[in-house]
């Protein structure tokens, strides 16, 4: 009978701590998305642990959940004469987790991207490359998502809807470069809302249409630098930076098509930095 | 009771006894939501909660956003709900406690949730807001719903609703509380896209909500152009004092000067590495770093201002 009692006191003191630490009960982990998202997104191609190989960096905590930087790299040994051919983002637990495949020009020279997502809970990112031996090389991390009143949608959607497509293109020195045939940086930025198509308007009950870029490619004279294919996942305002070798061309040109079918299209000068 | 039960029951005593020390100290300091919010008389008519400089948890129930109400001869306006129901239900017991007038404005004077998560302690009430303030519930309602359940806690969030507002401030709007204006002003993109702010014409008190930020360190969640281009219009608004989203109560316009230089500080740095060529991410880690000292809460906010500060001024 005591030991009775002692039960139903322990288990009534169990739910009342339970009541009164709903935190700790709140959101429990989901299971672990990835083998069938990588199963899925890769068609059952074998993945080799990239570590060592394959950069994945990102900040533990997404400060703001609507900018995200991850800069994805690969750095191969001396005399490792691989490249890369493609690079696949993956956040597990957003509500669209391919956040964007690259397919990188045959001659392009690109070992890094960088780039912005919206984080939406807490989850493993994954990167994936694709080297010229066509194995697939894995590397994760994992990030929380912001704590604040951030969210992953506009801050200002007046200035997202206004300027749609408006591009602008940035040459840098890659760091420690020589002056002439070394090695560069860029960045392409394009504005565009990048709706995710998730919101819900409390009043009409209707969700705003999805509405974002889905193809980007980039040129350096007729070589292609490399193609994205986007989702919904990369921030608003797409923004891309990457290193590449030069080829001599004198101009660079961007193509991009959105989901409502707008085809974008600018040219820069290179500048011979 | 066979053996190997009796010790399930002693390690169930244990984790009882263990998660009871853990939990004690939150429910002692954790009211009833009939136990009236502390309010303070700052001008006639005019109450204030000032809310301790903190971010949202359990513990403090999302209660770390200044709110107010004002008594007019007819009807009392609520400026901001809350964190959280059970805040709004204090605020409207401290209501109760001073009128028993009814309740019929609740001014929103932004998006985010400790301002807005007590609104459903005031159903039946007029909600008013900026004329962007349901797009900007619509594009983030439902992921505040979701994500604070981690931030609060399930029991917090389960009554909490999203409430949008019917009458919205287009430019500026009058509220008549009975021989009381309240003059409400919408502003630019600034600290979000749908600030609003409320003047009481009868004491001179200006609710700045978090266009105004003192102590705690101000959040950039729209435009960092906008918000420094706003700065010296809101100082021309005749008050006296000013009710800050975040901080103590204080004389105006020098409330804003705090503000106005980190603004300055942090652009003046983002553009300087953009120049550069850094990344966003070294951005987020320098930039502002001098004005760490000079504010609570400075990690928690700064990086996240770098990032979006670096995101639009980048356009330039």
């Amino acid at each position: 009978m005591i030991r009775n009692l002692a039960w139903v006191f322990a288990a009534g003191i169990v739910l009342l701590a339970g009541a009164a630490l709903p935190a700790a009960a709140a959101a429990p982990e989901p299971e672990d998305a990835w083998p069938a998202l990588a199963d899925d997104i890769f068609k059952g191609r074998p993945l080799v642990d990239g570590a060592g190989l394959v950069g994945l960096e990102m900040p533990v905590r997404a400060e703001d959940a609507a900018i995200v930087p991850v800069t994805m790299r690969i750095t191969l040994p001396p005399g490792d004469t691989r490249h890369l051919k493609t690079l696949t983002l993956v956040i597990d637990d957003n509500p669209a987790p391919v956040a964007a495949t690259f397919k990188i020009g045959p001659n392009a020279g690109i070992s890094t991207i960088s780039t912005r997502v919206r984080v939406n809970a807490y989850t493993n990112v994954h990167a994936v490359a694709e080297l010229s031996d066509d194995k697939l090389y894995v590397v994760k991390t994992y990030v929380k998502a912001s704590g604040g009143c951030s969210a992953p949608a506009a801050k200002v959607a007046d200035a997202a809807a206004d300027s749609i497509g408006q591009m602008k293109f940035r040459q840098f020195a890659a760091a420690g470069a020589g002056p002439v045939s070394g090695p560069r940086e860029a960045q392409i930025m394009m504005r565009h809302p990048n709706n995710s198509g998730l919101q819900r308007d409390q009043v009409t009950l209707l969700y705003i249409p999805a509405h974002f870029v889905d193809e980007l490619s980039v040129w350096q004279g007729d070589a292609l630098l490399f193609t994205m294919a986007g989702g919904i996942s990369i921030s608003e305002d797409p923004n891309f930076r990457f290193n590449f070798v030069p080829n001599g061309a004198a101009a660079f040109r961007v193509e991009a098509k959105d989901t409502e079918g707008k085809l974008f299209r600018q040219e820069w000068p290179a500048t011979g930095m | 009771m066979p053996k190997h039960c009796a010790r399930y029951t002693q390690a169930l005593v244990l984790i009882a006894a263990l998660a009871f020390v853990q939990c004690d100290p939150a429910n002692s300091a954790a009211p009833d939501e009939a136990t009236p919010l502390p309010m303070r008389e700052i001008a006639s008519g005019v109450h204030v909660y000032q809310a301790a400089v903190a971010m949202m948890n359990a513990e403090n129930e999302g209660a770390i956003a200044n709110l107010g109400f004002i008594v007019g001869n007819d009807a009392v306006a609520v400026i901001d709900s809350g964190g959280s129901v059970r805040e709004g239900r204090r605020l409207l017991a401290a209501i109760r406690r001073i009128t028993d007038r009814p309740v019929r404005y609740v001014i929103n004077t932004h998006v985010h949730p400790d301002h807005i998560f007590g609104n459903a302690a005031f159903e039946g009430a007029t909600f008013v807001g900026h004329r962007n303030l349901p797009r900007a519930l619509a594009a983030r309602g439902a992921f505040y719903l979701a994500t604070f359940r981690r931030t609060l806690s399930d029991e917090l969030m389960t009554d909490v609703k999203i409430i949008p507002p019917t009458l919205l401030v287009e430019d500026e709007r009058l509220l008549d509380l009975g021989g009381r204006i309240l003059r409400l002003k919408s502003w630019r993109a600034a600290h979000t896209d749908n600030d609003v702010t409320v003047l009481d014409e009868a004491t001179g008190t200006l609710f700045g909500g978090d266009l105004v930020f003192l102590h705690h360190a101000p959040v950039l969640d729209g435009s960092i152009k906008g918000w420094l281009a706003v700065l010296d219009d809101l100082a021309r608004l005749p008050a006296q004092r000013v009710v800050p989203g975040h901080g103590p109560v204080a004389a105006w316009p020098a409330a804003l000067e705090d503000e106005r230089r980190y603004l300055i500080r942090l652009a003046q740095d983002v553009r300087a590495l953009i120049e550069r060529g850094a990344t966003i991410g070294a951005a987020a880690g320098s930039a502002g770093e001098s004005e760490r000292a000079r504010w609570e809460l400075f990690d928690e906010s700064n990086a996240r201002n770098a990032t979006a500060a670096y995101s639009e001024l980048e356009w330039e």
